[in-house]
């Protein structure tokens, strides 16, 4: 059958929770935090696309199968970075 | 109403029209065609044309390296001939041939489906490869002269056109994406009612694996190739030193996807061999789940290896150690398999049809391919052997030794399937004998020639490797006789062979349960699956 | 679990005929989300060049990233964020078979992903007149190339919401189908995934 699915009302409210996150991070781009503005950035940046995946795109009410096609490649860019890093950096 | 042959005989093939999906002619029935069978074809028929070119190129070379100095070809036409050779060969044939010929043929009919999952996504993937392909024709203009790895910085300077080439291969990858795709849902969605996981066909499970790879690797190559051509073009500097940029970052993202790429090489062949050991010695595959698992492992596995075809880059040591220790993990479930094809065959019940030749060629040769694989994890042994012809030798017996022999073996089992004749075994065996002995004499001397520190890729080489070179190029002579008489069987059996039964090897899968050659709608009645397809009934006494 | 050839011969054009309606259904989202993890590599590999040359070359990073128009940037998260809204919407209101409801959400997130592409063609102009090209430097290599790589996909998008929006106009599409208008969706929220990585990497944080 059809999964569950968030109507007109989460969807609004998802909205709002981004462009509010949307200006929160270019606020802060202002403020000179040193390291702690990347981190932040992409904390923020990481909580506007889960929002974006779980509610727009329905992964909160898709099955497990579903779930672990979305993460995989996560996990894959990870491993690319993480082998190219093992040598730019300590070489 | 069954139809009859023209003689009044039933169609021994089990179709109620003799030419099953063969039936509707003209090159419409096959532009447009929706038929996975059909796409299978075109893709097989595309791939081993390519072989058969790449081949053409390898004779080239081969006869070159008859003489140490300058003969025939120059320099920069000899490296224009290895170029080829290695591009034309792995992008247009070892990477596509089994995955999106045979397996686009044999995934639906062995779990008992109508077709993929996407059937005009299937033929719109046979179009961009043909697009691709012909991109790469119009980059002959000025022909790629950089080794098949294209590294930066020389591939970003050198006048061949390498941004049109660049093109061409992102097609050729997007092909291979949209068939792994495809393939991935097929395999989920697809299984006929009573075909669980552990109930599939283990081709089916090496194709699965197979298409996790093409998903997750080859966009790498993708944006690779973007970037490379986007240096030439716009003076992008991610691979330029005088730009900051760094030429290993491109040999990074470049086996980030060609190491996995070698297990889609490697997967569907050893999927074939499953189907065929337990077959031809009438028995059930040893260690079902082992093997199915194994696909998944080297798939897995092989995606945190890259780095051992860049030791002497000047890449860390740190990074070197990590690459080559993980580099030995993926030993473990290949020699899984091996363990378990033997075990199938001890107190089987053996016999040596052309598919079981090659089947157990490819085991032997696959082994000694991949055992000098290991010899190259090793830090040490590699930074000795490496760039020279031990390596050559060494992906020539897991490519060809390897996933050619398996896609022969493939052909020579599943030939009466797809086409409804029967190959002439008068030809099979001798065609087979002399593959076997050209392909040793070509590559084992060049085992021997790289440890004794001749080369690659360079036209010219010091006279005491004359002898051996020598000897190397007869066993491609060989090699070539017995793959034209393999050709010519092939062309016999379409025309003039023996009309085949609809399972000629009493095998047990569902595709050989329907029509040979098939119904365009593969079976009458969608089949209830209640068992694996392994079960033979083992020595008769 | 297994899902289920349809036990009569291939429908005329031979797609979906074969597949019951859920199952053709749960292939196709399977289908987008694996086309979608293509995406992720396929821009990974530019994130994977940003976290290289960002380490590499801090200093460069810092001072070329306030060249950028981060308003300009801000402005075009806000159109992609409204235009993932709209696309919802859109797919919502067709849930409910309100056709013209979706014609009308896709209208508008066609309008928003022109308005895209139409200030992200002004920043281009801008930077250009400023004498930064892909060549300038590895940080506008990156720049352009991700933020390049990323209209390219708006532009496909664009394509293929107007697709969506003609075969509405066509009454294609109803409460019990629409499976392209949600796979079209997906890959449009996807588009509004990158770019929500891409304005703190390139334009917040230098």
């Amino acid at each position: 059958m059809k999964p569950e699915h968030g109507g007109y009302g989460i969807y609004l409210m998802v909205w709002v929770a981004l462009l509010i996150l949307t200006g929160l991070t270019v606020a802060v781009s202002y403020v000179h935090l040193g390291m702690m503005n990347v981190v932040v950035a992409l904390l923020i940046a990481s909580a506007k696309a889960s929002l974006v995946a779980l509610f727009f795109m329905h992964l909160r009410y898709e099955s497990r199968l579903v779930w672990g096609f979305a993460l995989t490649p996560i996990f894959f860019l990870a491993l690319i970075i993480a082998g190219t890093l093992s040598d730019t950096l300590f070489r | 109403m069954r139809e009859t042959t023209g003689n009044g005989e039933q169609p021994q093939n089990g179709n109620a029209s003799p030419r099953g999906y063969l039936e509707a002619k003209g090159i419409r029935a096959w532009a447009y065609t929706l038929d996975h069978k059909r796409i299978g074809v075109m893709y097989l028929y595309t791939t081993l044309f390519f072989f058969l070119a790449g081949g053409v190129f390898a004779l080239l070379i081969r006869l070159k390296l008859m003489y140490p100095g300058q003969h025939i070809f120059t320099n920069q036409t000899y490296n224009v001939l290895f170029t080829m050779h290695g591009a034309l060969m792995i992008f247009l044939f070892v990477i596509p041939a089994i995955p999106s010929g045979l397996g686009n043929f044999f995934i639906p009919l062995q779990i008992g489906a109508r077709d993929v999952a996407f059937p005009r996504l299937n033929l719109m993937s046979y179009w961009i490869f043909v697009a691709g392909i012909v991109v790469i024709l119009f980059s002959l203009g000025r022909p790629m002269d950089t080794g098949w790895t294209f590294y930066t910085p020389y591939s970003a300077r050198t006048s061949a056109d390498v941004t049109v080439l660049s093109f061409g291969i992102f097609l050729v990858g997007m092909s291979s994406i949209l068939t792994g795709l495809n393939f991935l849902v097929t395999i989920h969605k697809l299984r006929a009612p009573g075909m669980t996981w552990h109930r599939m066909p283990l081709f089916i499970w090496s194709m699965y694996a197979t298409s996790i790879i093409q998903v997750l690797a080859t966009p790498v190559v993708g944006i690779t190739f973007l970037l490379l051509a986007m240096e030439r073009l716009f003076g992008v500097g991610f691979f330029d030193p005088t730009k900051g940029g760094d030429p290993i970052l491109f040999q990074h993202f470049f086996w980030f996807y060609s190491h996995p790429v070698v297990y889609v090489m490697i997967l569907p062949a050893m999927g074939i061999i499953s189907e065929i050991i337990p077959a031809f010695s009438r028995k059930p595959i040893f260690g079902y789940k082992a093997i199915a698992y194994s696909s998944l492992a080297i798939a897995g596995f092989g995606f945190f290896v890259w780095g051992h075809h860049m030791f002497v880059t000047g890449m860390s040591a740190t990074a070197a150690i990590i690459f080559s220790l993980l580099t030995y993990s993926v030993a473990i479930p290949t020699a899984i398999k091996v363990f378990n094809w033997l075990a199938t065959m001890y107190r089987g019940s053996i016999t040596f049809e052309s598919p079981m030749l090659y089947a157990l060629t490819f085991i032997f040769l696959f082994v000694v391919g991949g055992l000098t694989g290991m010899f190259l994890g090793a830090l040490g042994a590699d930074i000795h052997v490496h760039d020279t012809y031990f390596i050559v030798a060494h992906f020539h017996y897991t490519m060809v030794g390897g996933t050619v022999m398996g896609l022969l073996a493939g052909l020579h089992f599943w030939f009466p399937k797809m086409t409804g004749r029967m190959l002439s075994e008068k030809m099979a065996v001798p065609a087979w004998l002399l593959i076997f002995i050209g392909f040793n004499v070509t590559f084992f001397t060049q085992f021997i020639l790289g440890f004794e520190g001749m080369p690659r890729r360079y036209a010219q080489y010091p006279a005491q490797f004359q002898a051996l070179n020598i000897v190397s190029t007869v066993g491609s002579w060989i090699l070539a006789a017995g793959i034209l008489i393999m050709f010519a069987n092939f062309v016999h059996g379409l025309f003039r062979g023996a009309l085949a039964p609809p399972n000629p090897w009493n095998a047990l899968s569902l595709e050989w349960q329907t029509g040979s050659p098939p119904a365009t709608e593969n079976f009458e009645e969608i089949p209830t699956v209640t068992d694996w397809p392994y079960g033979y009934a083992g020595r008769q006494t | 679990m297994s899902g289920r050839s349809t036990h009569h011969g291939p429908g005329a054009a031979g797609h979906e005929a074969h597949m019951d309606p859920t199952t053709a259904r749960e292939a196709a989202t399977l289908g987008i989300w694996t086309f979608l993890a293509t995406e992720v590599l396929l821009f990974g590999g530019l994130f994977t060049a940003y976290v290289i040359f960002r380490i590499k070359y801090p200093q460069m990073f810092y001072e070329d990233h306030l060249e950028l128009n981060r308003i300009l940037g801000a402005v075009n998260t806000v159109v992609l964020i409204c235009s993932s809204l709209t696309v919802a919407l859109g797919i919502a209101a067709i849930r409910k078979g309100k056709v013209m409801l979706l014609r009308f959400y896709l209208f508008l997130t066609i309008l928003l992903a022109a308005t895209f592409l139409v200030i992200k063609y002004f920043e281009y102009m801008e930077d250009f007149s400023k004498g930064l090209y892909p060549s300038t430097d590895i940080f506008f290599s990156l720049y352009f190339m991700m933020t390049g790589l990323h209209a390219v996909h708006v532009t496909a998008g664009i394509t293929a919401l107007a697709t969506m929006l003609v075969l509405a106009f066509r009454g294609r599409f109803s409460a019990d189908y629409h499976t392209p208008v949600e796979v079209t969706g997906l890959y449009w929220h996807f588009v509004d995934l990158v770019w929500i990585y891409l304005l703190p990497l390139l334009y917040l944080v230098g």
